[in-house]
Order: C-alpha cells, then sequence, then structure tokens
C-alpha cells in the first residue's frame, strides 16, 4: 500500500501520537493510575489489585471504591503506625496480566502488601507471586476452593468466601427445607477455574444430600445468548437450575431466563448482588447466600454503608465490603504487631486474632489454611412491592453458621480441601 | 427434536447476528473503513435506549436511537474519518481502535461500571408455544426488525439513486467525482447507515444482556467473524453468515456446549482456508 498523497494538513506521525496518546491517557486516567510515588519510606503503601474491565469489571469498580473509602478512613484517623497510606491500584484484566501487575506493585511501588482480585484464574497467580516475593497478599474475591486447599501458602490469606462456603450455606437452608434428596439439579457452569471449582463443590454437597446432578453444562464466560441452554433445560425438566456463573454473566443469564417464562426454580453455588441488581427485581427470585449484605443490621455495618452511599451516591456492594476489610484488618494486625514485617504479621494473623468484619460475630482466620472464619447468609429476594430503593433486593433470612454453632462449620475439612503450607 | 429446536432458534439468534454484521460489513464495503469501535456505538445504542424509554416510552425511543447514533455516526466521519480515507488503512483502523477504548472508558465515567437494569418492555413479553417448542415474542420482535432492516437496506442500495451512486463509488470513486458527484456525503450517510444499524441492535439487546460499559467488546468480535465468513462486499452473504453462525453456535452448545462460543472461529479458519475471500466475498482492487 503506497503513501500517494503529500498534501495533507495534519502528518501522519502527528496524527498517530495523538490518538495514541488521547487514548492512553483517557484509559490510564479513567483506570485509576497509580498515584505518583512518594520516595519516602514514610508512608504505608497499598498494592491494590482488581480486573476493572470485562465481565467482572463491574465487581472490580465496587472493590476499588471500598479500597479508596478504607484507605481515606485510616488517613483521616491518623494513618496506620502513624504513618500516611497510600493506595496504588492497577487493572489486572485477566490472569496472563495479573501476576505481572503483582510483581509491579511489589518491586516498583514497593508496597507493603497486596489487597484484592477477583477472578480465580488472575488470583491464583497474584498468590504465587506474593509468595514469591514474601509480600502478604490478602486475596478478596476469588472463590476457587483450590486457592485455599492445593495452592495454599504462607503469605496468602483469605476474606473471600470459598466455594465450598456458599455451596454449604445455601445448601443446608434448602437441606432442611427438603430440597436436595430426591432432586434434579441441571447445572450451568463458568468455563473457567472458579465455575469448574464450584461445579465439583456443588456436586459433592449436593450428591452427598440424595440430590440429582442431570447435567453439567461448561459455558464460555461472556456468553451473550444463553437460549440454546434455556432451550435444553425445558427438555430436561429439572426441579432446579443451578448457576455456576460469574460476574456479568449471571445478569446475561437471569434475564434471559426470564424472557423464556420457564417454571423451573433457579438455585446456585454463588451471587453477586451486583449482578442481580443489574438483572433487574423482575428476573430474580428464591433463597441465596450471600457473604455480607448492606442491609445488615449491626453498627458498624450500617456505619460502612453509610459512609459509602454518601461518598459514591449508591450503596456498596459484597465486593466492596470485601476489599474494605481486607485494608481493614491488615491496619488493625500491623497496629497490633507494631510492625509491618510479615514475619510479625503473620503468627499473629494465625494465633486467631479477631476482627469487627461488620457481622454479628467477629471473625479470625483458620491456621491451617488462612481463610477467615466468618458468617455467611441466606437471603430471600424481596418482593417488589416491599423494595425500599431501587438496591434492596434481599431480606437476610438467616446467619450461617447459626449463633451458636461453630464458625468452621460451613468451613471445607482437611480431607475435603487439604492445605500444606511449606 | 432437540436439534430442530436448537435450528429454528438458531435462525432466529442468527438474524440478530447478521444485523450487526451488516453494519460493519456496509462501512468496509462502501466506506473502505474497519470500524473497530462498532461496539461502542452498539453499547451507545444499548445506553441510549435505557433513558430514552424512560423519557418517551419504548416504541419512541426505539426509533430515535439509531437516528441519534447515526448522528453521532456523522459527526465522527466528517471530522475524523474522512481526513484518513486517502491515507494508509492502518490509519483508519488506529483511530477505531482507540475511538473504541475512549469510547468505553466515556461510557463508564458518564454511567459508571455497574450493570444497569432494563427489562423487555411489557407488550413485547411472553412466549409463544408451537407445539413443545417455545418462542419469546421478544426474540419473534426482533426477528422481525432485522428483517425488515435487511429489506429496506437491499431496497436502498438497489432501488434508489443515493444506492446507485454509492455502488458506483465502491466500483470506482474516481469515475463517480469525475461526473461531478460529491462522494463525501454518500460515505458520510454510508457510516451513519452502519453504526446506526449497530445502535438498533444494542438497544434490542439491551434486555437480553446487562448494560454495561464493556458490553461492545465481545459483540464486535463476533460482528467480524460473520463478515469474514460472509466476504466483504457480499450484501447476502453476511445474511447467510450470520444465520449460519447462529445455527453453529445453537447445534454446538447442544452436543459440546463449552466449545458453543469458540465454533465459530473453527468455521471461519475452515472457510477461509478453502474460500480465501469469504463464501461470498468480492475481489477489492485496493486490497489484493
Amino acid at each position: 500500500m503506497s503513501m500517494k498523497n503529500t498534501k495533507h494538513t495534519i502528518s501522519r506521525r502527528g496524527l498517530i501520537k495523538g490518538s495514541v496518546g488521547g487514548f492512553v491517557g483517557l484509559t490510564a486516567g479513567a483506570l485509576g493510575a497509580p498515584a505518583i510515588i512518594k520516595a519516602s519510606d514514610d508512608t504505608i503503601r497499598v498494592g491494590h489489585i482488581t480486573p476493572r474491565s470485562g465481565f467482572l469489571g463491574t465487581l472490580g469498580d465496587y472493590g476499588f471504591r471500598g479500597v479508596n473509602l478504607a484507605v481515606e478512613e485510616l488517613n483521616a484517623a491518623g494513618g496506620i503506625l502513624g504513618r500516611e497510606v497510600d493506595l496504588f491500584s492497577e487493572d489486572s484484566v485477566g490472569s496472563a496480566v495479573a501476576p505481572t501487575k503483582a510483581q509491579k506493585l511489589i518491586e516498583k511501588r514497593k508496597v507493603h502488601f497486596l489487597v484484592g482480585e477477583i477472578s480465580s484464574g488472575s488470583g491464583g497467580g497474584v498468590m504465587a507471586t506474593a509468595n514469591r516475593l514474601k509480600t502478604m497478599y490478602m486475596q478478596t474475591g476469588c472463590n476457587s476452593d483450590a486457592l485455599r486447599g492445593e495452592k495454599c501458602n504462607k503469605y496468602s490469606f483469605h476474606v473471600e468466601a470459598g466455594n465450598t462456603m456458599y455451596t454449604k450455606t445455601i445448601g443446608n437452608w434448602q437441606n432442611r427445607a427438603g430440597n436436595v434428596n430426591g432432586k434434579n439439579f441441571y447445572m450451568l457452569t463458568a468455563d473457567y477455574a472458579f465455575g469448574h471449582d464450584l461445579a465439583r463443590v456443588s456436586t459433592r454437597f449436593l450428591t452427598e444430600n440424595g440430590g440429582n446432578v442431570m447435567a453439567n453444562e461448561l459455558v464460555a464466560t461472556n456468553t451473550p445468548d444463553y437460549s440454546p441452554y434455556i432451550l435444553k433445560v425445558k427438555a430436561a425438566k429439572p426441579d432446579f437450575v443451578y448457576i455456576n456463573l460469574a460476574g456479568a454473566d449471571q445478569t446475561t443469564f437471569l434475564k434471559q431466563y426470564k424472557e423464556y417464562g420457564l417454571d423451573y426454580a433457579i438455585s446456585g453455588g454463588v451471587m453477586d448482588t451486583a449482578g442481580f441488581w443489574a438483572a433487574g427485581i423482575e428476573s430474580i427470585t428464591g433463597y441465596w447466600q450471600s457473604l455480607w449484605y448492606h442491609g445488615m443490621d449491626t453498627p458498624s455495618s450500617k456505619a460502612f454503608a453509610k459512609a459509602f452511599t454518601e461518598k459514591y451516591k449508591k450503596p456498596p456492594e459484597n465486593q466492596a465490603w470485601g476489599d474494605y476489610i481486607g485494608v481493614k484488618i491488615m491496619a488493625a494486625a500491623m497496629e497490633e504487631a507494631k510492625s509491618v514485617d510479615p514475619a510479625k504479621i503473620i503468627p499473629l494473623l494465625e494465633s486467631g486474632m479477631e476482627f469487627d468484619i461488620l457481622k454479628p460475630r467477629k471473625g479470625h482466620f483458620r491456621k491451617w489454611d488462612h481463610s477467615l472464619l466468618q458468617q455467611m447468609f441466606v437471603v430471600k429476594v424481596k418482593d417488589k412491592a416491599d423494595m425500599q430503593d431501587e438496591w434492596d433486593i434481599f431480606e437476610i433470612v438467616e446467619a450461617s453458621p447459626g449463633d451458636s454453632e461453630n464458625l468452621d462449620v460451613i468451613q471445607p475439612t482437611q480431607s475435603e480441601n487439604m492445605c500444606a503450607m511449606g | 427434536m432437540l436439534l430442530l429446536e436448537q435450528i429454528l432458534n438458531g435462525l432466529l439468534v442468527g438474524t440478530y447476528y447478521t444485523l450487526l454484521a451488516l453494519g460493519l460489513s456496509i462501512i468496509f464495503s462502501l466506506g473502505g473503513v474497519v470500524n473497530l469501535a462498532h461496539g461502542a456505538f452498539y453499547a451507545a445504542g444499548a445506553y441510549t435506549i435505557v433513558f430514552l424509554s424512560e423519557l418517551i416510552g419504548f416504541p419512541s425511543a426505539f426509533v430515535a436511537t439509531p437516528i441519534l447514533v447515526g448522528l453521532i455516526g456523522i459527526v465522527v466521519e466528517t471530522f475524523f474519518l474522512r481526513r484518513l480515507y486517502t491515507k494508509d488503512p492502518i490509519l483508519t483502523l488506529l483511530f477505531t481502535f482507540g475511538l473504541a477504548m475512549s469510547a468505553e472508558q466515556v461510557l463508564r465515567l458518564t454511567f459508571g461500571a455497574s450493570g444497569i437494569p432494563f427489562s423487555i418492555p411489557e407488550f413485547l413479553s411472553g412466549q409463544l408455544h408451537v407445539g413443545s417448542f417455545i418462542y419469546s415474542y421478544y426474540r419473534l420482535a426482533i426477528l422481525a426488525v432485522t428483517a425488515f432492516s435487511i429489506g429496506g437496506l437491499w431496497l436502498l442500495f438497489n432501488k434508489t439513486s443515493f444506492g446507485l451512486v454509492m455502488r458506483a463509488g465502491v466500483a470506482d470513486a474516481e469515475m463517480v467525482r469525475a461526473m461531478g458527484i460529491s462522494i463525501k456525503p454518500i460515505l458520510s450517510l454510508v457510516f451513519a447507515i452502519g453504526v446506526g444499524l449497530a445502535a438498533v441492535a444494542g438497544s434490542m439487546s439491551a434486555s437480553l444482556t446487562g448494560v454495561q460499559p464493556a458490553m461492545g467488546n465481545d459483540i464486535v468480535t463476533a460482528a467480524f467473524v460473520i463478515c469474514v465468513l460472509g466476504g466483504l462486499g457480499s450484501f447476502w452473504g453476511v445474511v447467510f453468515a450470520g444465520l449460519l453462525v447462529g445455527i453453529l453456535k445453537g447445534v454446538t452448545a447442544l452436543y459440546i456446549p463449552p466449545a458453543a462460543e469458540g465454533s465459530i472461529y473453527a468455521l471461519m479458519v475452515l472457510v477461509l482456508i478453502f474460500r480465501p475471500r469469504g463464501m461470498f466475498g468480492i475481489r477489492f482492487d485496493r486490497l489484493e
């Protein structure tokens, strides 16, 4: 292709520079490019990593807002160990890029700890990087049990609940209601690490309790059209359609399932409030499990929800809770240890230091797999008439474990999810 | 029985893919622009109908949305693309790529990253039961819109003087200019029609998927595959390829679910090996 034209007013070079510079600037600015580094050692540097684009981008955005609020609150109260807190947030993009971003945060920005991530694919890579570079990582969004099991390591701690916890929370409820034994389940599963893991633990729970998993369809992430699968569900006539889908895919499926008007109840091994908000109240029904909920009635929870809503003009989603709590836990641990050294903080967390995690009961980490021992909740979709506002889609039915139960009742056992930390 | 159901459903879904791809194909065949920002206009259509529906109701919003997005297209074409036609084709590609990225961020900054709920309007909800087969009224409506669009476009291209000039411009732009006909407004309109079609597809999908800033990314890839499959420059080739893709996805979902999304790429590779210009592609001198 020859460049015939010589009489143009803008040079080709200039145009390329302009458009590339323009869009890089726009994207970098909008993605929350890390703040300019302060060269001194005076600050506590937090490395936040989360997907800001793609099917998990909506959740990542909540995570981003959650950490920002946490850092703002910490600084307003004098920082950590008297030092100002600096936040560096990176878009992890996907599992190929995430470990590189984690490495960049540790080596270039010299962060004291990492927090965040949502995709289990990316989270595994970040965990490995954190372990290799001996930096602590508060994982706040990855559900795959494998991260707490075969991929566990000393430097990584899990604020987010694992798939077994999600499964047992809703599973125990449905079991008590007689909805598992003798029932047929048709599974739709996101075709990546998280989905496979969730399908595995869900199938295990359901079959152990007398349920029958008729099929487990693997569906690519970002699938725009679920009609072929909905038609297969129609042919199979299950008792429950059981969804193991992530992020925006939950929304797409729920909307299209409503479109076809099938009668079969929906249940699932995961529930993201943001995905349910986006689907709209007309498309959602039934009982679900939730890690937290902005309508939680504890003083600290309400304070967080209020502060978040005032700052961002919308209530916090569970992912915002997770990333916020991840930062707050590290801050509290650093204060207690009077140090930023992982060698002092890790044993402290492993010894069972308790934290206010904005739930009725406090949480602490389990020593052998670093999973946060915490309550989860069974929630029910509200009737449209009972909604106070567009986000008020759930009522909390019960906490799981119950008040008198041991917190690890919903956690995987060692035989279910062995973790051998070096 | 299940196979037949998937094939029929696939045809239905395919018409929707056709609409998306047609806009892209028109912009390339007639305007010579590889519009990587097609997904951005698709998303713009979705957001526009969500907000317009609240103001003027769904039916009016549905008509107004492609017009508004088309107007944006005219602005983009007049002030930016027009300067790049005589230059290296890579520049229009770069520009539309940059436009796509910027548009997604603008949507994110303006409307937030969260999906905005939007339901099928009441008068289009419900299902048609034919024996044990089930079709949602909404998708049948999409079928009607697509058929109408395809018919309208065919008439425009083949039975109007506008269409005549456009087709002449594709064949030999110099000659058209030599005959004293200005090609510039034609190109603007072509681009506007192309992105208008993307906006129609976007506005129809607002009820079926989440309305969020990244919604245009993956769908435009499918549109490109369909254009390549059908063959650039072939109107009916794109229509055929769209339907084929719809059927292929449905049938693959029936037998090998995880491969459903990827199957269209496998088909594309297969077709290109035997027919490098796509199934019905025409020869473009300026590209070969």
